[in-house]
């Protein structure tokens, strides 16, 4: 056992720690769960306003200006609401499963960079510190975060399962069916971005992406440097996982009641809307730091009075986008119609997956042509052509496969005569 | 610090543990596995294997034991097990001399020191993680250098088993209407 415990790349946790740390360090995980709070319920009211002008109508308009206050009237109302727990569930793990959710959701954001001056690696003095704008920097970085998405996958099934009723059941093995596939597609996006890091650190990834751009003006985002494909693959899978509509069959109300919070009232009930609007906006915050280079932009005042304001700059450019992704997710859920669970299953393992490991294979090639001195043209066209290939092979595979299983079934339908057969 | 991370996560591992073992509802079983994976990843942490600890959750914890839960959930067999019948005969006899015989051994190990048994006093010798490179740097390098060919077959047999399972699986019917499996049991 090694004594020491290296938890974070944090140039504040490097030395010795002692009260000063210990209380920053407080101060920033407070900081982060109140925001996160705070972001939950504006992203609530911000989510029905929204939708409610995309359908033509109002949205809440009651409590306190613009309905803003209306998540808070919901929260109080759920709070004051009777607390049942089914007769024939299972209590612990009924009570524990919310918790199960709303954890990972909080944990998964702690390795955002929510600012910084990141011309400047991202580094932020105080009392005399050098430290950074997130709440740790652990050395898998990005990792904790696909641990977390499948860590999460544990609240879903349970509150189905712990119900003791069907359709909770149905809606949990749903549930967790989509998550665990899709998390496949999500990890290998995240691999590509990986990539182009060269390391695992979501900060050592915005510094990559604070770089020198393109001709000048167009930033140094890996949405660019990756090509926009993992992007995609990214917000689909993303999307899927948070079971966010188009894909929210988890909860299709036409089919499942409610799906897996079927039975849940109350607080508990509130516990799983806060985990689900919570992983809305971590997936978001996740996006941007991988994909838009989260708090990396230009400082344009980098004093006030005398006081140094250049991390400031950062946390107005991550919440920026942060809201243009938000809003992207809603504007997604007014839109689209909802998927069918065999053109979900088929999207994320037919398509996502393999285009996904066929574009990263794509970028190491590249990656390893740039470094063995080879023409770039070529090894992009000759890659292209190989992806080109294996797509046309696999799209043959499916037809295929799906066209014999088509006949399969329609000659099982003329000759099987059920009393027949059996006899 | 390092010695009370140790402690308890020591005493989680061990609580779920033995909650595997003890519990009659074979989901709570697997949540108590839960428990003690997530206990193992702890450990890894503090041994500066960040790496594994990230992939003890996300496999075992995140997809194997969901695996586990899926099977429990959809067979219905998550009800209290009659624990009396004892499925195989001679069973519990044998258990608790194999478990005897771990203990023994265990014991032996913690006792004298690692080389009694293996002649090795730690794993990894020459490449252990002490140097500049993060763990999951060093783990590929030997992964796709010195042992690149048991990858490559590692990822040929787990290829070979999906492709094994689905063939299982799938119900191709021939002509006189049968599906493939039941032809198997048949000619069997």
């Amino acid at each position: 056992m090694s004594g020491t415990l290296v938890l974070a790349a944090d140039p504040m946790l490097a030395g010795d720690i002692g009260l000063v740390e210990v209380v920053l360090t407080l101060a920033k995980v407070v900081v982060a769960f109140a925001f996160l709070l705070v972001a939950v319920m504006l992203m609530i009211w911000f989510e029905r306003k929204l939708l409610g002008g995309m359908h033509q109508r109002f949205g809440p308009t009651i409590a306190g200006p613009f309905g803003i206050l209306q998540t808070l009237a919901d929260g109080t109302k759920l709070f004051f609401k009777e607390d049942l727990v089914p007769d024939r569930s299972d209590r612990f793990v009924f009570k524990l499963a919310p918790y199960l959710s709303l954890i990972p959701a909080f944990l998964a954001f702690a390795i955002v960079p929510l600012g910084g001056d990141f011309n400047n690696a991202g580094q932020v003095e105080w009392w005399g510190r050098t430290t950074y704008l997130q709440v740790a920097d652990p050395p898998i970085g990005i990792l904790l975060f696909l641990a977390m998405s499948s860590v999460a996958v544990y609240g879903v099934m349970l509150a189905g399962w712990s119900s003791g009723s069907k359709y909770p059941l149905l809606g949990s093995v749903r549930a967790s069916a989509q998550m665990v596939s899709y998390e496949a597609a999500l990890g290998l996006a995240v691999a590509s971005i990986v990539l182009v890091t060269g390391g695992l650190s979501t900060h050592d990834m915005v510094v990559a992406q604070a770089a020198e751009g393109y001709f000048g003006i167009i930033p140094r985002w890996n949405v660019i440097v990756t090509g926009l494909v993992p992007f995609i693959v990214f917000m689909i899978a993303g999307t899927a996982e948070l079971n966010r509509p188009p894909f929210d069959l988890v909860e299709a109300e036409q089919e499942l009641v409610g799906g897996f919070h079927t039975e849940y009232s109350s607080i508990r009930f509130a516990l799983f809307f806060l985990a689900e609007f919570m992983n809305t906006i971590t997936m978001s915050a996740i996006i941007v730091t991988l994909f838009f280079g989260g708090p990396a932009g230009p400082v344009l005042v980098s004093e006030v009075g005398g006081v140094g304001i250049a991390w400031a700059w950062g946390v107005v450019w991550f919440f920026l986008k942060l809201f243009v992704l938000l809003f992207c997710f809603v504007w997604m859920r007014a839109t689209l119609p909802r998927f069918r669970y065999d053109q979900l299953m088929d999207l994320g393992w037919k398509a996502l997956i393999p285009v996904a490991l066929g574009w990263f294979l794509f970028l190491t090639a590249l990656d390893v042509g740039r470094e063995q001195g080879w023409s770039e043209a070529a090894v992009t066209v000759v890659s292209l052509l190989v992806f080109a290939g294996a797509a046309l092979l696999l799209v043959r595979a499916v037809r295929s496969g799906r066209g014999i299983r088509d006949s399969e079934a329609a000659r099982a339908d003329e000759q099987s005569d059920p009393v027949e057969d059996r006899a | 610090m390092a010695e009370a991370v140790f402690v308890v996560s020591a005493v989680i591992i061990l609580v779920g543990a033995v909650g595997v073992v003890a519990s009659r509802n074979p989901v709570h079983a697997a949540l108590f596995l839960v428990q003690t994976l997530v206990g193992v990843a702890v450990l890894f942490v503090l041994n500066d294997a960040h790496f594994l600890a990230a992939v003890q959750v996300v496999v075992y914890a995140g997809a194997i034991v969901i695996l586990f839960l899926f099977v429990i959930m959809l067979l219905g067999v998550d009800k209290a097990e009659e624990l009396r019948i004892e499925p195989i005969f001679g069973q519990r006899p044998l258990a608790a001399v194999v478990g005897a015989a771990l203990v023994a051994v265990l014991g032996t190990v913690v006792i004298t020191g690692a080389d009694v048994l293996t002649g090795l006093r730690r794993a990894g010798g020459d490449r252990a993680l002490d140097g500049d490179a993060t763990d999951i740097e060093r783990m590929g390098r030997v992964l796709f250098s010195e042992f690149a060919f048991a990858v490559e077959i590692t990822a040929a047999l787990l290829t070979v088993a999906v492709v094994g399972a689905v063939i299982l699986t799938r119900r191709t019917s021939r002509s006189d209407g049968s599906t493939s499996a039941e032809t198997t049991v048949r000619e069997t």
